[in-house]
């Protein structure tokens, strides 16, 4: 059995007390490829956000393994475009994790800030200032920011928003490459067959994790049907989740000893289901 | 032309001194201007500016025209300021515009009735217009004490703050720098107007800070030279509003910040990204 790279802990996340993603249970293997699918507001941005660290778990944890370098795209990049910055000033941000505040740039740095260009299909653009390119040359240069962070998890949240088809193809390309160098990698994505046909895995969320495990069982119609009729809503009278319930199946998934969720161990908590309430 | 720009600088020490003073400050100041305008916080300055003036004015009231404690009351209230709106926007759903709006108004109100606990409005004009042309020793020394403080703290946060400014939630991602630059930097804007105020007053430094990089800002598309260039506008207008101040017996404070001012509106219209070269002059186009 592969290593955990990522392990998650009772994850409850969350905003304002009410859970986003509910008692999360389960590993992301080393060199594993997984997609992740679910409606809008099914928490897979929130999840996103706890693996980073940008979003403090309101209970439970998720555990990074020790020395895993991580690289996060956002969904919603804070990115200032209109920034006086170029193209390589943006991608060499990416050495940031190497060189950190003062490390200076040396030539093999650089050099892999051009080459990162080159993968992503941008030579050339290197001196563009960023509010002169259009949504999908961002997209690619912000590709090769994370090819150039060099991480060991890479977490990639919609980065197939707004892009073409062709675009769309070179940056699965790059997601391929990754998955071949042994990286981790977790994608955000809607398109169900895009994910059936390159994806290994699938965690299927719906406020909770409806289905985990490999692509082709995951995302089959029962499946989907169930993450379809998950509650959007938050429940002002939603009773308490009780502390001690999240221990008890954090137990009960330290024995199970397989690194990816079975269909039956999610189905079987009646008590988390966020389905519709009384009012 | 000798007597016009130079003999003023050579035959009065306190011409010397005011040159010396507001180098010294614009070499700061303009650097931080450019970040606070990259930031979209150029109003944040004036905020502050107000903001200090109970610690100044505190200062003022106990020791009256001195520099030391008016530039320790007034770093204070600064700070208070400058943590308080940045920590409200920060930890809270609230913007740092409308906490820093909260915190300054609150700071002015108080500044404005301490100042008024000593009587006179003349005391009042003098804390809020400075003095350039009677900067002592002490207080040269404190600018460029401060002018360092701030070159070399940019030099060392550059590449945190240049990032926190471009994509925040990147730096968040890879670093926990993201806060404490934030904090950095707005202690490094405190600092700046409370090194200005002696010279050139409480409102006026924000113009030194402000103008050259609005001016700035229409020549260059890159952070490096933006900084340089606003230096070098801050620079021109010390030199010419400190001339314009002697030639013409005017307030050197205004003559100064006017100048810049003048600088910025040619900059508007004849600046390689102002309005004649990107929205009159008729563009060829290439055909790729």
């Amino acid at each position: 059995m592969p290593e955990a790279c990522l392990t998650f802990e009772d994850l409850t996340l969350g905003y304002n007390s009410h859970p986003t993603v509910h008692h999360l249970n389960g590993t992301i293997a080393a060199g594993s490829l997984t997609a992740v699918v679910g409606a809008n507001g099914s928490g897979k941005s929130t999840l996103m956000k706890g693996i980073v660290g940008v979003l403090k778990p309101m209970s439970g944890q998720c555990r990074v393994a020790d020395g895993k370098r991580i690289a996060y795209l956002p969904q919603q990049s804070e990115l200032d475009r209109s920034f006086p910055a170029r193209v390589v000033d943006l991608v060499s941000l990416g050495l940031w994790p190497r060189r950190g505040l003062l490390g200076r740039y040396t030539r093999d740095d650089r050099e892999a800030v051009s080459h990162a260009l080159m993968a992503v299909g941008l030579e050339g653009f290197e001196k563009r200032a960023i509010d002169t390119l259009s949504g999908g040359q961002l997209q690619r240069a912000l590709f090769a920011r994370v090819l150039v962070q060099d991480a060991d998890l890479i977490l990639l949240d919609e980065p197939f928003n707004a892009v073409d088809a062709k675009t769309i193809g070179d940056l699965i390309a790059l997601i391929k490459r990754w998955h071949g160098e042994s990286r981790t990698v977790m994608v955000v994505a809607h398109d169900l067959e895009l994910v059936r046909a390159n994806f290994p895995d699938t965690l299927l969320l719906a406020r909770r994790p409806v289905a985990w495990g490999r692509t082709a069982d995951t995302l089959r119609a029962e499946n989907l049907l169930r993450a379809r009729r998950f509650d959007e809503a938050w429940h002002d009278d939603a009773p308490w989740c009780a502390p001690d319930d999240g221990h008890e199946h954090a137990h009960a998934h330290d024995h199970d000893g397989h690194h990816h969720h079975e269909h039956g161990e999610i189905r079987d908590r009646p008590d988390h289901e966020s389905g519709p309430r009384p009012a | 032309m000798y007597d016009l720009l130079i003999a003023p600088f050579v035959e009065f020490g306190f011409m010397q001194r005011a040159l010396a003073g507001s180098l010294l400050l614009a070499l700061g100041a303009c650097p931080v201007g450019v970040f606070l305008m990259l930031r979209r916080m150029s109003l944040t300055g004036d905020a502050m500016a107000h903001a200090i003036l109970p610690g100044a004015a505190a200062g003022f009231l106990l020791y009256g025209l001195q520099i030391v404690p008016m530039t320790i009351g007034g770093l204070v209230a600064g700070i208070i300021v400058a943590l308080g709106a940045g920590a409200v926007s920060r930890f809270t759903v609230q913007r740092e515009d409308a906490s820093m709006a909260a915190f300054y108004l609150i700071s002015l109100a108080l500044g404005v009735l301490i100042v008024s606990l000593r009587g006179s409005s003349v005391d009042l004009m003098q804390v809020l217009f400075g003095t350039v042309l009677a900067l002592n020793d002490d207080a040269l020394t404190l600018i460029a004490l401060i002018s360092g403080v701030t070159l070399l703290t940019l030099a060392v946060f550059w590449r945190a703050l240049v990032a926190e400014c471009l994509d925040p939630l990147f730096l968040r991602s890879v670093s926990r720098l993201g806060t404490p630059v934030h904090f950095i930097f707005l202690g490094l804007v405190v600092l700046n107007l409370v090194g200005g105020f002696q010279a050139l007053g409480t409102l006026l430094s924000v113009g030194l800070m402000m103008l050259p990089a609005a001016a700035a800002r229409f020549w260059t598309a890159r952070v490096e030279p933006m900084c340089m260039l606003a230096f070098a506008f801050g620079a021109v207008s010390c030199v010419a509003g400190l001339l314009i101040s002697y030639h013409g017996s005017l307030p050197s404070g205004p003559a100064i910040i006017l100048s810049a001012g003048t600088i910025y509106a040619a900059s508007i219209f004849f600046g390689t990204r102002g309005i004649f070269n990107t929205k009159l002059r008729h563009h060829r186009h290439r055909t790729a």
